[in-house]
């Protein structure tokens, strides 16, 4: 389970404050917890038009782990770091959150 | 003139192409704004955006984006393919665009900040691929659902407007009705600029649709709630009042198929587009002389359209048959076309729409309604003549002849139905059986007719194997008083005649 690979993607539309925030956000976040088993790949939906539909983008910026299957999605500019691991499932979801 | 600067004030429309919309919408929905459209489950908010579309790409030149929220793209072709829209095809002439926009809540953790930018990008790339003029978004609320925060929400769906509204898209923006508002979140207060309303109501099992223009900001539109249909060939419309007498009276004569009865009505028979009323108690051979007429149409080649509404259509063609009319050779060759509904099974309101909608498409040349008395079984005498005025003036609009038959009885509420529809008609002929020891003998007698001279005389007639045969009595030799004195009933039309006039 450890070793399992994360393929990420996260789609942004330009360099926004809010895009610039998930990025780092992110970067930091899968340093310290997928440290060597994650890849990243940045979609600027300004440039790609056409691949928003295909992942069923909506908001913005909005995470979506590709692998481990099954495909999840986190929207927002990941600010808060509980609530990603959640969404990864790198954290058990807790009934207060 | 003054009318006119009045009309050129008013904002661009959009044309929907709904046969009736258009029209109380004096042009369409505004052209280049979002448009509400609000109705409960099954109102057909779909429908009608789709046609919107639809006629769009195909009768207009505009293109059109569907961004659906609720099916995905191939449920939807299959639904609207049963209404006669091809929408794969449109798909691939460029024409429409259809993007299935899905949102499943357990799906989606939310952190932090977001915006809908990315719906933003999906519907203009959508838009620039194919010069898009149009957009339906249905039913957008769905998000609502989907996503937690309902401030980011509101605020995006705000900006969604306000960015199609710069576009100069024209929108048609569905929602399911709230308890209080034409909205369940309340969209209202972002769309000002229209609002159609839809209704599907079901009184006393028959089901009928209405739709409503609730606000047309700077336009005018009717006020009314419309009736509407939907069947395979898609949306109509029907504007109850908008018709004027307006309709030309042409000086064409037709023969009502029999030369005896034509020369009781001045030698010549009806005039074309006129309405005639034929009435009488049962067994006395309305639908038969009805057929005689539609007979002598098809012979003329001219096509006939008849409702009926007791009987079906072979049970009529075979006692036409026996009564010596055959009717079947001109259903065979196209030029008869039979419709036959129970009245119990619609609302008025919907038997006229369908009447209006059969009538536009066979495009006929005579119809006949068989008998309109039993509409009475699914309307009161106010709405049944209401609904006969408005058939009446369609039918004359297009020149097309009528003939309505109207079973009598002792009622009272049918006696004075036929009082009231007999002022619509321009010809009534009445039939009338009396029995003599065992005879019976059977009278046929010209009420009025407008605009030509007509017998005055009561004439006799009887069933043959080649259907009617009428008869003078002048020169009969009175062998009882039927001659000297017609039968009660007529008298009491007569009477009932002149104190209309």
């Amino acid at each position: 389970m450890a070793t399992e690979m994360f393929d990420l993607r996260l789609y942004v539309a330009g360099q926004t404050p809010k895009a610039v925030r998930a990025f780092a956000n992110l970067r930091k976040i899968c340093d310290e917890h997928l440290a060597g088993r994650y890849q990243i790949e940045v979609i600027d939906l300004v440039d790609n038009p056409a691949l928003g539909r295909g992942d069923q983008i909506l908001a913005l910026p909005t995470l979506v782990r590709r692998l481990p299957t099954p495909i999840k999605k986190i929207i927002g500019d990941l600010s808060n770091t509980e609530r990603v691991l959640v969404g990864l499932d790198l954290r058990p979801r807790r009934t207060s959150a | 003139m003054a009318r006119n600067t009045v009309e050129k004030s008013e904002i661009g429309k959009a044309p929907t192409g709904i046969a009736g919309l258009d029209e109380i919408t004096f042009g369409g929905i505004p052209a280049g704004r979002p448009t509400l459209v609000s109705g409960g489950p099954g109102s057909g908010k779909t429908l009608l955006g789709v046609s919107f579309l639809v006629n769009g790409a195909q009768s207009f030149a505009e293109p059109g984006v569907l961004l659906t929220f609720e099916e995905n793209a191939e449920e939807l072709a299959n639904d609207v393919r049963s209404l006669g829209y091809d929408l794969n095809k449109l798909v691939e002439q460029k024409k429409l665009l259809v993007d299935y926009v899905h949102v499943d809540r357990a799906e989606i953790e939310e952190t932090g900040e977001y915006d809908l930018e990315g719906l933003f990008v999906r519907l203009d790339h959508a838009i620039k691929q194919i010069g898009a003029k149009r957009v339906m978004l249905d039913t957008i609320e769905t998000l609502f659902g989907g996503l937690k925060d309902d401030g980011i929400l509101r605020a995006e769906l705000r900006r969604l407007f306000r960015w199609l509204r710069d576009r100069q898209i024209t929108t048609i923006v569905t929602a399911e009705r709230g308890e209080r508002m034409f909205t369940r979140q309340g969209l209202e207060e972002y769309i000002t600029d229209a609002v159609i309303s839809l209704d599907h109501r079901v009184h006393e099992q028959i089901s009928t649709r209405r739709i409503r223009v609730v606000k047309y900001r700077g336009s005018h539109h009717g006020t009314n709630e419309y009736p509407f249909l939907i069947d395979r060939d898609g949306i109509t419309v029907l504007p109850v009042t908008s018709l004027l007498l307006e309709h030309t009276a042409p000086e064409e004569r037709i023969s009502s198929g029999l030369v005896a009865l034509d020369n009781m009505l001045g030698g010549r028979g009806f005039y074309r587009g006129s309405t005639v009323l034929l009435s009488g108690t049962a067994g006395t051979g309305k639908t038969t002389l009805a057929a005689h007429f539609v007979e002598a149409a098809c012979a003329r080649g001219e096509k006939c359209l008849y409702f009926l509404f007791e009987e079906s259509p072979q049970q009529m063609l075979r006692n036409m048959r026996s009564a010596g009319v055959d009717l079947a050779k001109w259903v065979d060759r196209g030029l008869l076309q039979f419709h036959a509904d129970r009245p119990n099974r619609h609302g008025l309101e919907t038997h006229l729409l369908t009447m209006h909608h059969t009538v536009e498409i066979f495009d006929p040349d005579v119809v006949i309604m068989d008998p309109i008395t039993n509409l009475l079984a699914v309307g009161t005498t106010t709405d049944v003549r209401s609904m006969l005025t408005r058939v009446i003036d369609f039918l004359k609009t297009r020149g097309i002849t009528a003939m309505f038959t109207s079973l009598a009885t002792n009622d009272d509420s049918l006696e004075k139905t036929e009082t009231l529809i007999s002022s619509l008609m321009d010809t009534w002929i009445l039939t009338a059986v009396e029995q003599e020891g065992i005879k019976r003998s059977r009278f046929i007698y010209v009420l009025k007719s407008r605009g030509m001279p007509h017998s005055d005389e009561v004439h006799s007639f009887r069933f043959t194997d080649r259907g009617i045969l009428i008869q003078s009595m002048r020169g009969v030799p009175a062998s009882g008083k039927s001659a000297a004195t017609p039968p009660k009933r007529k008298q009491r039309a007569k009477r009932v005649a002149r104190g209309g006039k």
